[in-house]
């Protein structure tokens, strides 16, 4: 167990820069999500920590200790793959235990410590069989418990649940979590769900093109998003962005306001159609078109009246709500 | 195409390609090189020294009467064989497809002469038309007929186009039956349902759909022809009557092994190289439009 | 109904006729093989009166026998011997040389790495035919007439092999080496404990290929084994006929004709699942 220190870390691939300097100090024991859309460097970034990818420029510590130059197994990781990785002809008992053989670790540490690990992960009666006599969910149990036969000081996560059902991906997102504050292990998890990086984070980064946009904890982020990007990607359904020009304010900023702080009235000075609404039973989603064609969604509760499609009707919020970005993406 | 993932180092991996890299640049590269380079030359009558002659080799064999026969007895025979085994193995994989049970079992039956060597093919298939003892030759010449392959020009090429493609047959026809029922059912149950009856299906869908497979088998089996006979004619008939069934590798290994000519032994050599070089460009042309899809 | 048939079933007397096509096929192939047993089961005397007979006889261990220990130039037992070293030789050879060099093309980068590959495109499909003088040349000036080396080293160096598991190494996921790397195995351990396992069904498939490739060589063996003793089988069997006007020993050339076929036949029809993907693969 071990803190984890990124310092201004940088990666290029020729003259691309790819990751253009995240900077963060994670405490041991922390649940650190990397989120953001495909292609931001998440993945990378997390490759970077795990040794398989070259550190172009900056620091990567753990436990204090600069391991840029080591090999991954010298960096005292462990690794969960998106596609869970396990060696196809080896057992349960095999693929957990590899890692161990290759140490030298003595055969009845071994032994003892995939027990201990299976009986966790409830995978005892599983031990002999191979991957493909698994499901889904037991193949990332099996990844797991790999990694944590190993006693890592940091566990690394590239988007384990990814290929997993929607509701085992919610099943097993409790468990990681549960069992990560069990073992009490340093964590950085990699995900592009932001439903993923809002449950299970302590803190969660947001990469946006190479950039670290924000870090912070979700419902600090979620309350108070440091750019437009990040005020757009978390939270479901997304900000709502209206124009300085179409609020007759400085034309080139940008308003965003959540839907669930946006009201409807029969009038007002924002004037937009409804296109549709969707009633989801504890909330109603309310889909409009204002004036310039900005698209807006409203969230409001079931129980309050919602207008007919084609209904032209009021928008309005209160200023606290208001968030006011830059042109170029930052909070003003 | 390459792997995201590479290991560090490199003595390592000269290390693990080296002896590939040896045994091919003695046994393959060197050779193959003093093949282009002996074409240039002809050795003096007693072999003490080697003139320098350019092309002349080429010259001499492209205007030698031997050699062009050589070239259409190749071209003729490669045709036979490749159409002769073809042929055969697709109207058996026709046959199997058809049934529900049992094609299994006639695989099982066809294939396994893949695994007799064309030599002793040629050994088997000698043994029935021999002139003294051969049954059918017996039979035959009870029918009125007298075959005589070592003096019959005709009937020598018949016989190792018939042994050499026997052996073929199972090839064949494991690639055509994959093929076929490689085809979806539905294509063809659609067009039985649309009236189309067997012939009709066989020319507008399956003839066209297996045509990859087709293609392919062809380049394969004149590779085939070309190079891996020689053990059938050798066995049977030693490239006669008169030169009847030289093909081309049978007159590089006569005429350099037999003959002691090596230059033209070498410049026949290269021909060879030349013509396979072409027909593994036409495979692989192939393989890259089967690879994309 | 489920049907399996790419033809739309067929029913009745058209049923019936495409099981005697079958047969008729089946019979086709299996006559010359049919006569040769029959023809190693008789005597001599049975054969050169013809017509010989077309059911076995009962001279069967008289003429194996008489092959396997003594033959003609040499015992038959010997050169299948030979063959079998031959045969081995060339598939364990081959399949050794070519798991390496293939694993390092594919998960190396090093100097010279564009250039061994396009050399080993280049030796895809040239057969040993096309050069026979000149590799003769450096067989007979390393030594190597009658020898095992001779017969084998020629026929290994060519890259189909080494294609074929660049073509399955690719296939296996990045995500195995990046694991194994993690668990902290070097590459030889990651190629040892992971990727050879892996590959078995391949490694056993090429196998079969390759043996029949290598037991069935002719001419090759013809040129360089001079001594009977290093004959193998496949050749050997040619070298059995008298030159001349004499009268061939049909049963004892027959017997061994068979015995020829038998290791073959036996792996390609006691393996067939691993060899029509052996085959499929290596032509892919």
């Amino acid at each position: 167990m071990a803190t984890l220190t990124l310092n201004n870390v940088k990666k290029s691939f020729g003259k691309t820069d790819v990751i253009h300097g995240v900077s963060i100090d994670i405490e041991d024991g922390e649940f650190i999500v990397i989120v953001g859309p495909s292609g931001c460097g998440k993945s990378t970034l997390l490759r970077m920590v795990a040794g398989l990818e070259t550190i172009t420029d900056g620091e990567v510590q753990i436990g204090g200790r600069r391991v840029n130059e080591e090999e991954p197994m010298a960096r005292d990781i462990a690794m969960v793959f998106q596609n869970y990785a396990l060696y196809p002809h080896m057992s349960v008992f095999d693929n957990m235990a590899y890692g161990l053989k290759i140490a030298k670790v003595p055969r009845s540490e071994i032994e003892t410590r995939v027990a201990q690990a299976a009986k966790l992960l409830q995978l005892e009666p599983y031990l002999t069989r191979k991957p493909r006599e698994l499901s889904g969910g037991q193949r990332q149990r099996v990844a797991m418990g790999r990694a944590i036969v190993r006693k890592p000081a940091v566990f690394l996560f590239d988007e384990p649940l990814s290929n997993l059902d929607a509701k085992l991906r919610v099943q097993m997102r409790l468990e990681i979590r549960a069992l990560q504050r069990e073992l009490g292990v340093t964590s950085l998890y990699v995900t592009h769900d932001q439903v993923e990086a809002m449950t299970m984070a302590d803190r969660m980064i947001v990469m946006n093109g190479g950039v670290a946009d924000q870090i912070g904890k979700p419902l600090e982020v979620y309350a108070n998003p440091a750019t437009e990007f990040v005020a757009g990607f978390i939270g479901s359904p997304p900000t709502n962005f209206l124009s300085g020009a179409l609020l007759g304010r400085a034309s080139g900023i940008k308003l965003g306001v959540r839907p669930e702080h946006m009201r409807l009235f029969d009038t007002g000075p924002l004037r937009a159609r409804t296109t549709y609404c969707e009633a989801l039973g504890a909330e109603t989603l309310v889909h409009l078109t204002c004036a310039d064609g900005t698209q807006v969604t409203v969230r409001q509760d079931a129980a309050a009246p919602f207008p007919q499609e084609g209904a032209e009707v009021g928008l309005g919020w209160s200023s606290e709500h208001e968030m006011t970005f830059d042109a170029s993406g930052p909070r003003i | 195409m390459e792997k995201r993932v590479t290991f560090k180092g490199i003595w390592l991996p000269l290390l693990l390609v080296l002896p590939q890299i040896l045994i091919t640049a003695i046994f393959f590269f060197y050779p193959a090189g003093q093949a282009i380079w002996q074409s240039l030359f002809i050795p003096d009558p007693f072999g003490l020294s080697m003139q320098w002659v350019g092309l002349g080799n080429f010259e001499y064999l492209l205007s030698d009467r031997f050699y062009r026969a050589s070239f259409i007895t190749t071209a003729v025979f490669s045709i036979l064989v490749t159409v002769v085994s073809m042929g055969v193995a697709l109207y058996l994989a026709i046959l199997a497809d058809r049934l529900i049970k049992g094609s299994g079992t006639y695989r099982t039956l066809l294939i396994w002469p893949y695994a007799v060597a064309p030599a002793v093919a040629g050994v088997l298939w000698l043994f029935m038309f021999n002139t003294r003892v051969g049954v059918v030759t017996w039979y035959l010449g009870l029918l009125g007929y007298d075959w005589n392959h070592v003096l019959n020009e005709g009937e020598a090429m018949g016989l190792v186009v018939v042994a050499s493609a026997w052996g073929r047959i199972s090839y064949n026809f494991l690639f055509f039956l994959a093929g076929l029922q490689a085809i979806p059912r539905s294509v063809i149950e659609a067009a039985a349902i649309d009236g189309a009856h067997f012939w009709t299906r066989f020319r507008t869908i399956v003839w066209p759909l297996l045509s990859p497979t087709t293609f392919f088998l062809l380049v394969v089996n004149i590779i085939y022809a070309f190079f891996e006979t020689f053990g059938v004619i050798h066995t049977i008939t030693s490239g006669g009557p008169q030169q009847a069934t030289t093909i081309l590798v049978y007159k590089v290994y006569s005429d350099g092994f037999v003959g002691q000519d090596l230059g033209s032994s070498a410049a026949q050599s290269v021909i060879l190289l030349i013509i396979v070089s072409l027909l593994t460009v036409i495979q692989f042309k192939y393989i890259e439009r089967r690879v994309h899809y | 109904m489920a049907e399996h048939s790419g033809m739309v079933e067929k029913r009745g007397a058209g049923l019936w006729l495409t099981h005697l096509g079958l047969i008729i096929g089946v019979a086709f192939i299996f006559f010359p093989i049919w006569l040769a047993f029959v023809a190693s089961t008789v005597s001599q005397p049975e054969i050169v009166r013809p017509p010989m007979p077309l059911l076995p006889g009962d001279q069967f261990f008289e003429n194996y026998s008489k092959a396997l220990t003594a033959g003609i130039n040499a015992p038959v037992a010997l050169m299948l011997g030979n063959s079998l070293f031959m045969a081995l030789g060339i598939a364990i050879g081959k399949i050794a040389i070519s798991l390496l060099s293939a694993f390092a093309i594919v998960y190396f980068k090093f100097p010279g790495k564009k250039l061994f590959f396009w050399l080993i495109f280049l030796t895809l499909m040239l057969p040993v035919e096309v050069r026979i003088v000149p590799t003769y040349e450096v067989i007979a000036n390393f030594g190597m007439l009658n020898s095992y080396q001779g017969l084998i080293l020629p026929l290994i160096a060519s890259a189909t092999a080494t294609f074929l598991f660049r073509q399955f190494f690719m296939t296996v996921p990045d995500e195995l080496a990046e694991a194994a790397r993690v668990d902290g195995a070097g590459p030889m351990r990651f190629f040892f404990d992971i990727l050879l396992p892996m590959s078995r069904t391949n490694i056993a498939a090429l196998f079969v290929i390759l043996f029949i490739y290598g037991w069935n060589q002719y001419l090759w063996p013809l040129l360089i084994t001079t001594d009977p003793s290093m004959n193998t089988i496949v050749m050997g069997i040619k070298q059995m006929f008298p030159s001349g006007d004499d009268i061939a020993d049909w049963p004892v050339i027959m017997a061994t004709s068979i015995l020829a076929m038998v290791p073959p036949v036996l792996v390609v029809v006691g393996m067939q699942k691993l060899f029509i993907r052996g085959l499929v693969e290596s032509e892919k």
